[in-house]
């Protein structure tokens, strides 16, 4: 019994991380069909410069975590928008270029990132609680599983009361649905784009500051590999599905982690069977719209 | 004699280099309905989408003296366009009332004028519009561009696969609509042609082949034949 719960609350953690970088991706992909490689710099940048502003700030406390958190959506937002601004927004309807640009601004960011912060992983501090453990039914939870399952949920809540509450969250869901409608009733879309990027960046930022403390470093890779999973869990839930994004998060964690204690370490490989099996079963992914 | 609203001159347009208009010429006036029509396939939505900016196109298309054609469309239909597509295009997954507010452009939505003209979306406001019956959904794409004050209304299919009770609001309401902005109709059902149309422009192979008074062409059964390949049943109602 312990075990399970340990490991349904820890693929609860890992999904979340897989939900902040995934709800952009899914929100970027439903509007503007912008399949975006580049979302895993937004994370890994964000992720650095949240931990250099952190540590120097306070390290290894609170008040520092919270900083870097701060930093690292705000980072994130800013490079999404800018890169949305100056790159992708010249290249919409054009897929093929909007990939070679995405995967080309991933690669390079990626050798920048080791240029500046090397290549090897750097490890990081946390506050002490979320280094301890909580027994709950016998099972001993890593603390830092609660912080990162609060800050997914604080960001669903907050992304979907943005949708549903404010008039450029109306704009994106009717443009999710059909972007030339909305066009057509006067509405500049493509401010919602710029939009859609900053939040979606700035998911990943805190999801990059959140994945330092999850896996107690920084380094120039953490978005690429964070990315794949995302991807995963984007068409798994269906394109476009922030709903979807979320479910699948969970899924895809949860599942994850028990091929991997259950299955010797297979947790990877049951991931991608999981995605062949969707694919071929439900093309469109569990909550995604009939093309 | 008043300023056309609308003037579209040898305009042309593609889908996917696929030439769908060409070098289609005619005007709108600034009163009553000017209704485009032809055969099925023939572009006249085409040249709809191509008036704004939905395709891509060239030529010129001036609106209130004003060239439009290097604009994007959402700055066309602020200029005050209202557009009410073909298949309605409802946002299925918004309420009725989010469809509606989406729609509003300005802080002087005209919400009077659409709860007098489609009562039952009053009292639908809540519920999604994807779950509409088909009329219900022509009521909301109507009430979207009505909601609105327009210079000119491009009104695309409206009474298509409709019950012919719902073929009459969705008339009426347009005659409703027409007495205060000019509408270009595309339109298939020659009653509701002969009921709110003053002028025709016939397109065949994707350019003009007739423009006059409806009555010139609704009154001449060779005319109907020979540009819309169709019988009308109305002439032969009011002959006898």
């Amino acid at each position: 019994m312990s075990t399970l719960l340990l490991l349904i609350i820890t693929g609860l953690g890992l999904g979340a991380l897989y939900f902040l970088v995934a709800s952009g991706l899914s929100l970027i992909y439903g509007l503007m069909g912008v399949l975006n490689f580049a979302h895993g710099s937004f994370l890994t940048i964000s992720a650095f410069l949240g931990w250099e502003v952190g540590r120097r700030v306070s390290d290894g406390t609170w008040a520092g975590l919270a900083i870097s958190a701060v930093v690292g959506m705000l980072v994130g937002a800013v490079v999404a928008a800018a890169t949305e601004y100056l790159l992708i927004r010249r290249l919409y309807e054009r897929h093929i270029e909007q990939a070679l640009v995405t995967v080309g601004l991933a690669l390079a960011s990626v050798a920048l990132f080791e240029g500046i912060w090397g290549t090897d992983p750097i490890y990081t501090q946390k506050p002490e609680w979320l280094g301890q453990t909580t027994e709950i039914l016998g099972a001993k939870i890593p603390n830092d599983r609660f912080l990162l399952i609060a800050c997914a949920a604080l960001v669903l809540g907050g992304i979907v009361l943005f949708l549903q509450r404010t008039r450029y969250g109306l704009i994106i869901r009717a443009g999710v649905e059909n972007r030339s409608m909305v066009t057509a009733l006067g509405i500049d879309v493509r401010r919602s784009f710029t939009i859609v990027f900053a939040i979606g960046g700035a998911a990943a930022g805190l999801g990059g500051v959140l994945a330092s403390v999850y896996y107690g470093y920084v380094s120039a890779h953490l978005g690429s590999v964070l990315l794949i999973f995302a991807f995963i869990v984007t068409v798994i839930g269906g394109l476009g599905s922030l709903t979807g994004a979320a479910i699948a998060s969970v899924l895809v964690a949860v599942l994850q982690q028990f091929a991997n204690y259950y299955l010797g370490g297979t947790g990877d490989l049951v991931v991608v069977i999981a995605l062949a099996a969707v694919l071929l079963v439900r093309p469109r992914g569990l909550m995604g719209k009939v093309a | 004699m008043t300023e056309p609203i609308l003037v579209v001159d040898r305009l042309s347009g593609r889908i996917a280099g696929q030439q769908v208009v060409e070098d289609v010429s005619f005007d709108v006036p600034a009163l009553g309905v000017t209704a485009l029509l032809g055969r099925n396939g023939v572009g006249k939505t085409s040249t709809i989408k191509s008036i704004l900016g939905l395709i891509e196109r060239t030529g010129e298309v001036r609106l209130a003296g004003t060239r439009v054609d290097r604009l994007p469309t959402h700055r066309i239909v602020q200029r005050g366009v209202g557009y009410v597509p073909e298949d309605r295009e409802v946002f299925g997954a918004l309420t009725v009332g989010e469809n509606l507010r989406l729609a509003e452009r300005d802080d002087r939505p005209r919400r009077d004028l659409v709860e007098r003209l489609f009562p039952d979306l009053v009292e639908r406001r809540a519920q999604r519009a994807g779950t509409l019956s088909g009329g219900q959904q022509q009521m909301v794409s109507l009430a979207r561009a009505l909601v609105n004050e327009n210079r000119l209304l491009l009104v695309d299919e409206p009474t298509k696969g409709l019950a012919p009770r719902i073929v009459d609001e969705v008339a009426a309401a347009l005659a409703e609509a027409a007495k205060t902005v000019p509408i270009l109709l595309v339109e298939q059902n020659l009653h509701v042609v002969r009921a709110l149309a003053e002028r025709v422009v016939v397109l065949s192979g994707g350019r003009v082949v007739f423009t006059g008074s409806a009555s010139d062409l609704l009154d001449d059964d060779d005319r109907i034949r020979r540009y819309l390949g169709v019988h009308d049943a109305t002439s032969e109602g009011r002959s006898r």
